[in-house]
Parts: structure tokens; C-alpha cells; sequence
């Protein structure tokens, strides 16, 4: 059934107690968005390894997010930072639409997709000044 | 045991209405569809969809132009459907009505061409704190243009207008020059007393110009614009059974004389040179370029539609369903109803949450994807009035909007999906 697909319990679980949700006093890189349409709202913050190296090839100490919105969003917030955690920069810069769905385990329908994408969209964003 | 069915004896034979919308056959998700979204937009009925089909098929044609049969017959029926609108209404003269794209447009078109003529630095624009989007972003553009200044009329605790003589007289100053309000809220349901409002406004200062908003009125009660009195009215046809793309301004003809055009070419004009042009008589002074033909012609079957039905008992079926509505959502645990609790002063509108120790416990997108499982069609988000709901105090609220082919039946249906969402969310 379709609910069962889009609300499956360990995605509910997520959004119930999520993890790392938090924030960081001095972030290296941060953006937030809004999502018009439903009024969701996500910060993510990133703070950095310290190293030499080129700001593309450094690793992420520790990445969170906050903000409220639907169980789709948040739990897909929390998800992604998760996994990016500990990452390259430059790797993350890779992430598309497809390794989230793949992440939250769900395709949602298109009314809903911004929900799931919308953590993306704030990452690619904080990553964003990384190049300015 | 042997089931009787009682037919219930109700104000609109929604049985028979029904089957004259053939979306209502529809099956969302394996489950009939049970549509209550029509505060975003109504379904069509075949008399409509009929009308628009005939003028494709059978008359096409540009209106005002030609001289062949044709172009006689569309022009005959574009003109008519604006009677048909204008007594829709009660506005009077036909000629007071301009067909617009929607009632944005319309709006848009007063705050363009009479805003930028007669508001100027320093002067005040009075809204309300429920508008939609759509009467609160044109007069913040024209504003920004001419530094004029937005006030608001606050709501109170049960979402209606604080607008006691005494209270209205702290908002409207020798500087308030505009006043413009919804008539019926898309999120509260609050029905305005836009008359007795008008009335007090005219008292105070009869040179400030007032419009009302009734794109959720206009389909689901009767208004009589000879009796409010407004200066302009504006209201849309897809919320009313037509079809979408066309849209009404109502504005007395003495104002719309002296408005400039709002968008210039063809149709609008009486005599062009090429320095300068003169332009055509109001109502078509507004109304440049190719109308939308069908979508008037379609307009005109939906006013003949609720017609048949009558005004006055829609507007008796939408109070009945949203007593039993409100009636069956208060007994939900953990439900939050926004706006007045007495259906006498609300339309087919309730916005609500699920609410657990002060806060949304299931965000409005969360419970209308669980409702659509269930084939209900609700709306949730903010509903284009992101300052009302910061006023409520919430991110977002799920909204039921009923119309003339809603049952009790399917407001029934409702509660359990609602408490199915609550399972799933383990509330």
C-alpha cells in the first residue's frame, strides 16, 4: 500500500527522533531555504576539518541540520547529513536528486518530491559559497 | 440484518447533481475520489465542459471583428455571458464588468491603473490580516512604486475582522485613499460583513474607494453588488464550475471611465495613429487583445447552472455540511479548528491541524498525502496567506472546502482517515 511506502516506519522513526539535528556556533559553510509552497524550512551547517588542502578536497568534521517541515523533509535532512559526514567536499558536490531517494528508500510523487529534495537543495547551496 | 437505506432529505439533490460531474466517477488510489479541495478550485459539470466544446465545434470565432455569421454568434455569446455574469452578481449595467484571466488580474488591473493614478507618496492602503496573496502582493508592489504605506485591520481570537465603528476609525485616516478586503477568508472561512464595512468606511470618508475580494464568496452564496456597494468587485469563474482563465472586475462605470488602460493593442482601442491613440468605451477599454472567448462563453453555463440550483440553497447546503463537518472534527482527540465555531458566519471552509501539547503534531503535507491514500482531495500548506498563518501561530494547516456535489457521506469518510493518519504518525 501506497502509505506504507511513503511513511514506513524507520522513516518515521527518523523524523521522530532525528539525528544529528543540532547547530553549530561557527560553521565553516551554512545556507538555509524555504520552501514556499508548504513552508518547510532547512539550515544545514558544516564545519570543516582543519587542513591545508584545497577547501574542494577537505574533509566534513560534522554536518547538522534544523529547521521544521514535513516528515519527508526532516527525515531526509537528517539522513543526508548523516551520510555526509566525514566526506570530501568534492564528493558531496556530487550528490544528485537520486542518491537521496535512494537514501530515504522511497520515490515520492511529484507533489512531494520537493519535500524529499528540499536538504539537497540547502547542501548544494551551503556548498555553493564554497566556489564564490 | 436486512440494510434499509434512508435517504436523507437535504437541500440540494446532490444525488442528481452529481452525475452531471463525470470527474465524481473517478476512482483516487482504488477509492472513489472524494473531492473537497474546491476552495483551490470547483469541478466542471457537463453543461459547462458542453459549452465550451459547442463554441470550439460549431461557432469559432474572433468577437468584434468580423462581419460573417460566425463571428456574429461568438460575439453575441461572449457578450452575453458578460449579462450573464453581470446579473450573476446584481451588478447592474453590464458594462461594469471586465473579463480579466482570474480575480488576481483583476486586482492587478485596479492596483495598475487606477492605483498608480490616484495613490500617491504618503497615502495609505488599508487591507486586512486574512487576505490571499493575490490582494496583498499588488498593493505591496504598487506601494514600493509610488512610497505609499499598508495598514492592516487585525483579526481576532475566533478569525473575524476587529471592524466595530470605534476600531475602524483607528485604521482609516485623512491619508487612507484605498480599502481592500476578502469577502469570504480561503483559510477562516470568516465571512465579512462587507456591506455594514463599506457602509462605516463611507461614513467616515465617502472619497475612499473600497474593493472587495470575492473570489470565495461569488461561487457559494448570493451577492448582490448593488447592495454592498463596493467600488470594485473582482471574482473568478474556475472556483464557480466554469473553466479556468477567465475572471471578473466589477467597478462602477464612472471609475472605470476614468481609469487609464491596462494593457494596450488590439480590441481596446477606438482610433490609432502612430503617435497616439484614443481608446474604445469601457467595459472592452480593458480588455486588449483576443479574449479568452470559451472560457467566458463557459462562465456564462456555470452561472446558468447555479442558477438552476439557486444561490440561496448552496449557500444552505455548503452552512449544513459545514455544521456536520465542524460537528464531526470536534470529536476528534487532538484536532485544532481554525476560525468562527458558528457556521452562520463562516463558508464551506475549515482549516485545521493535528495538534499534540501546543504544536502540529502531523505537518499538514504528512496528513493531505495520507488523506489522498484514502482518495479525500484536500488542500494543505499555507494556502497563499503566509502572514496569517505567522498571525495563527502555525507553519501550515490542512483545509477542507466543500461544494454542491459534497456529501454527508463523504464528510463521514473523513474522520477515519484522519485518525488513520494519526496511527500511522503513532499519536
Amino acid at each position: 500500500m501506497m502509505e506504507d511506502q511513503l511513511y514506513r516506519e524507520s522513516l518515521l522513526e527518523i523524523y521522530r527522533n532525528p539525528t544529528n539535528r543540532g547547530e553549530i556556533t561557527k560553521p565553516d559553510l551554512e545556507a538555509k531555504l524555504v520552501n514556499p509552497l508548504c513552508g518547510d524550512e532547512i539550515r544545514i551547517q558544516i564545519e570543516l576539518a582543519t587542513s591545508k588542502s584545497q577547501i574542494a578536497s577537505r574533509q566534513i568534521r560534522r554536518a547538522v541540520f534544523s529547521g521544521n517541515g514535513c516528515a519527508i523533509s526532516q527525515a531526509s535532512a537528517s539522513l543526508l547529513a548523516e551520510s555526509i559526514q566525514g566526506n570530501k567536499l568534492s564528493d558531496v558536490n556530487k550528490l544528485r536528486g537520486n542518491d537521496i531517494l535512494k537514501l530515504i528508500g522511497m520515490n515520492p510523487s511529484p507533489s512531494r518530491i520537493g519535500c524529499a529534495l528540499l536538504s539537497l537543495e540547502v547542501l548544494m547551496e551551503a556548498l555553493g559559497k564554497v566556489k564564490s | 440484518m436486512r440494510q434499509v437505506a434512508i435517504k436523507q432529505k437535504t437541500i440540494l439533490d446532490t444525488e442528481k447533481i452529481r452525475k452531471d460531474f463525470p470527474i465524481l466517477r473517478r476512482e483516487i488510489h482504488g477509492k472513489p475520489l472524494i473531492y473537497f479541495d474546491n476552495a483551490a478550485t470547483s469541478q466542471k459539470p457537463k453543461q459547462v465542459i458542453n459549452a465550451i466544446s459547442n463554441y470550439y465545434s460549431r461557432y469559432n470565432a474572433n468577437v468584434h471583428r468580423g462581419v460573417h455569421k460566425l463571428s456574429e454568434e461568438a460575439t453575441q455569446m461572449y457578450e452575453g455571458a458578460r449579462k450573464k455574469a453581470a446579473d450573476f452578481v446584481n451588478a447592474g449595467d453590464s458594462r461594469q464588468i471586465v473579463f480579466t484571466r482570474n480575480a488576481t488580474e483583476a486586482i492587478n488591473l485596479v492596483a495598475y491603473s487606477w492605483g498608480r493614478k490616484n495613490i500617491k507618496k504618503g497615502d495609505e492602503v488599508l487591507l486586512t490580516q486574512m487576505e490571499h496573496h493575490s490582494n496583498l502582493v499588488p498593493w505591496q508592489i504598487l506601494a514600493k512604486e509610488v512610497s505609499a504605506k499598508l495598514k492592516f485591520i487585525p483579526i481576532n481570537e475566533s478569525g473575524e475582522l476587529r471592524v466595530h465603528s470605534s476600531e475602524l476609525g483607528k485604521y482609516i485616516t485623512s491619508k487612507t485613499k484605498l480599502v481592500a478586503l476578502t469577502h469570504v477568508s480561503n483559510v477562516l472561512g470568516t465571512i465579512n460583513p462587507v456591506k455594514q464595512v463599506i457602509e462605516k468606511i463611507k461614513n467616515l470618508d465617502s472619497r475612499i474607494k473600497i474593493l472587495v475580494d470575492g473570489a470565495q464568496a461569488v461561487p457559494h452564496m448570493p451577492v448582490s453588488i448593488q447592495n454592498i456597494k463596493p467600488d470594485f468587485y473582482v471574482f473568478t469563474g474556475h472556483k464557480m464550475l466554469g473553466p479556468t482563465g477567465i475572471g471578473v472586475l466589477y467597478a462602477k462605470k464612472e471609475i472605470l471611465e476614468e481609469m487609464e488602460p491596462f494593457l494596450g493593442g488590439g480590441e481596446m482601442i477606438l482610433e490609432v495613429d502612430w503617435e497616439k491613440s484614443s481608446w474604445n468605451y469601457v467595459p472592452w477599454k480593458f480588455e486588449a487583445g483576443t479574449p479568452d472567448v470559451a472560457g467566458a462563453i463557459g462562465l456564462g453555463a456555470a452561472a446558468d447552472y447555479l442558477n438552476s440550483l439557486g444561490m440561496k440553497n448552496v449557500r444552505e447546503h455548503e452552512k449544513e455540511s459545514t455544521a456536520y463537518a465542524l460537528e464531526k472534527l470536534s470529536a476528534v482527540k487532538d484536532l485544532m479548528v481554525y476560525g468562527p465555531k458558528d457556521p452562520e458566519k463562516r463558508g464551506g471552509v475549515i482549516s485545521f491541524n493535528v495538534v499534540k501539547n501546543g504544536q502540529v503534531a502531523i505537518h499538514p503535507h504528512d496528513l493531505a498525502s495520507i488523506l489522498d491514500t484514502e482518495g479525500i482531495a484536500v488542500r494543505s500548506g499555507q494556502h497563499c496567506a503566509q502572514p496569517l498563518m505567522k498571525v495563527l501561530g502555525i507553519p501550515a494547516a490542512a483545509r477542507v472546502s466543500f461544494y454542491i456535489y459534497n456529501t454527508k457521506d463523504e464528510i463521514d469518510k473523513l474522520i477515519p482517515a484522519i485518525e488513520k493518519a494519526k496511527r500511522i504518525f503513532k499519536l
